[in-house]
């Protein structure tokens, strides 16, 4: 009688167990990918079905129309896509660079002061002068306004990502860099002909990582970019963005005619610009996201 | 190099060593100027700092700065928000986290698993700029999904823009989704380095799924949460600057209920107010956070010793 009990009782103990995860995982999925469809699906509405019908989740009239608007003054668009690509290439270079031989050096048994120079890096992360200091220092010494080095500079150089490049390197078999040494080989031998190529893993991590910090980046050049074309793509949409609403709320408010014409971007021209900013994330995504997945299960976080 | 006795031992003790010194220098040099300078720019906070005549020249004015944002009435508020804000996101981040992490590794259908997944790491992988531009879409009052299914369905409506009402709740909802996908992952490396036979052994035992969940997953994932909350500790008054600026930004309506710490530092910076206020509010945050990760590290320790983060 007691074992008959049990296993009735059993499934639905399990049956609540699979439907409560999987009705959980749905819903949350669910709510992270639908508002990303609407945004493509409504930048490829016209205009007026728009205005018609809201957002609506299958398309009624598809339309060209909004890439077009976007694409008639691709100067500034442009522009802001080259400044951060170039950003994007040339930070996630050096963050690497620096990253990976800072953590190497510090995970070198022999070297004798590892522990106070890794605690002189460590502390930067537990205290930091803040933002209004740092900002002068930015403007005033090194003078950042309107320059690539406020774009590149202020995340060259990320703490977690060194400790974790040492972690990683603190597992490389010491046999390895010692049996070079014998050899005769000097530590930036090592390093660019040993730990590297061995550290394949850790590079896509951090370079992915560094990457898509470098992409999404708004902040450095809303406090540094003064002129149009010295704009980050991010930031570029942010002040599209506030503009257009800036705008409508104008219109709205009575202060402006919209029959004066000024060209305000449409709501599927501010879809299709947002497209147009994270087209390459969402078409990378499927490629890269198994490596990020991969890459967070190394180096682990203890400083 | 062992029968190389006193001072020659002391030499090539000092070449060894200055060769990894010297290649340490881009790093040392890095972080002397975008880490230690400023840390010695907090004297700001104790100056009337005038913009043109530069730091060493501004006069002291002791703890005025200090003084004013807590006459002004507006320290207090500023901590609360933070904190509060900080708090709600740690603790329901690390139970959605745990959380998805346990279902996704539960799951036994593979592809459902994997789309899932990727579905809601997704939103990481966005700035805040967009994740707002997309957020503003969803809660746009005239013809935003969410109104409209409301009406749909035959409610009303309100503004959520002019409202304060729903604040609270949404920017802890939006933190959730921009970042649970990515915390789950940390939790289900945890899980994957769990001992099998330990499940094993609770089956044969006669466990349900619940059991080896409760009993056996999440026990075993405590010191990870322990060092994800230390972690958080360190930044625990520093508020998420991007998702506070993109979402509330400057609207004065949602202020009370969305102002932080940083974006009044920003305001102060970008303002035309003192500079020294701004300065004096970020050592203040700077020193809250220094002193909270003491001490809950210090905690830990005495509990727990293996679970500390230095």
């Amino acid at each position: 009688m007691l074992t008959m009990q049990r296993r009735k009782k059993l499934p639905m103990n399990e049956f609540l167990f699979r439907a409560t995860g999987y009705a959980l995982l749905f819903t949350f999925g669910m709510l992270c990918v639908i508002p990303f469809y609407l945004i493509v699906i409504s930048s490829f509405a016209s205009e007026s079905a728009l205005i018609r019908n809201g957002f609506a989740l299958i398309p009624e009239e598809f339309s060209l129309e909004a890439y077009n608007l976007v694409f008639t003054n691709p100067w500034r668009i442009g522009r802001a896509y080259l400044n951060t690509t170039f950003c994007t290439v040339v930070g996630t270079l050096l963050s690497l660079f620096l990253c990976t031989l800072t953590g190497y050096i510090l995970s070198r048994r022999s070297f004798d002061w590892r522990n106070a120079f890794s605690f002189f890096f460590f502390f930067t992360t537990l205290f930091s002068g803040g933002l209004i200091p740092w900002y002068i220092l930015c403007t005033k010494v090194l003078h950042f306004k309107n320059t690539f080095r406020a774009l590149i500079l202020p995340m060259a150089f990320p703490v977690w990502n060194m400790i974790i490049a040492k972690n990683y390197m603190r597992g490389v078999p010491h046999e390895i860099s010692e049996s070079a040494m014998i050899d005769g080989a000097g530590e930036l031998t090592i390093f660019f002909k040993l730990y590297l190529p061995i550290s394949k893993p850790l590079l896509a991590t951090l370079g992915l990582f560094s990457a898509l910090g470098y992409w999404n980046d708004w902040y450095n050049s809303m406090l540094f970019s003064t002129k149009q074309e010295m704009q980050s793509l991010q930031y570029f949409l942010q002040d599209m963005l506030s503009t257009a609403k800036a705008l409508k709320d104008l219109i709205s408010n009575g202060y402006l005619d919209a029959a004066q014409n000024i060209s305000l971007p449409t709501t599927s021209m501010r879809m299709a610009m947002t497209c147009v900013v994270i087209g390459p994330i969402i078409f990378l995504y499927p490629l890269v996201q198994r490596y990020f997945i991969k890459g967070l299960t190394i180096g682990a976080v203890k400083g | 190099m062992k029968n190389t006795a006193g001072k020659g031992r002391g030499l090539v003790h000092l070449r060894k060593n200055s060769v990894y010194v010297l290649l340490l220098l881009p790093a040392i040099a890095y972080v002397l100027l975008f880490s230690y300078v400023p840390m010695a720019g907090v004297s700001m906070a104790f100056k009337n700092y005038n913009y043109s005549k530069g730091l060493f020249e501004s006069p002291w004015v002791g703890l005025k700065n200090f003084r004013f944002l807590v006459v002004s009435n507006k320290l207090w508020p500023l901590t609360r928000n933070t904190l509060l804000y900080n708090l709600a996101f740690i603790v329901v981040g690390m139970v959605m986290e745990v959380g998805f992490a346990i279902i996704i590794n539960e799951m036994k259908c593979r592809w459902f698993k994997k789309t899932f997944q990727s579905f809601i790491f997704l939103p990481y992988f966005i700035s805040w700029v967009v994740a707002s531009a997309v957020i503003q879409t969803m809660l746009d009052f005239d013809n935003g999904l969410i109104s409209r299914v409301v009406k749909g369905l035959g409610g009303t409506m309100t503004n959520v823009y002019t409202n304060t009402a729903p604040w609270p709740f949404l920017l802890v909802f939006f933190r959730m989704w921009k970042g649970v996908g990515y915390g789950s992952i940390i939790y289900l490396s945890a899980i994957a380095g769990i001992d099998t036979e330990m499940y094993e052994a609770a089956e044969i035992d006669g466990a349900n799924s619940w059991q080896k969940v409760f009993r056996i997953t999440i026990p075993n994932l405590v010191p990870t949460m322990v060092i994800m909350f230390l972690l958080a500790c360190g930044q625990i008054f520093r508020g998420d600057f991007g998702m506070f600026y993109q979402l509330i930004g400057n609207n004065g309506v949602l202020l009370p209920v969305g102002d932080i710490l940083d974006l009044y530092i920003y305001r102060a910076m970008a303002g035309t107010a003192n500079l020294g206020y701004g300065a004096a509010a970020g050592f203040y945050q700077s020193l809250l956070c220094f002193v909270t990760i003491i001490l809950a590290n210090f905690i830990v320790k005495k509990i727990q010793p293996d679970y500390t983060l230095f």
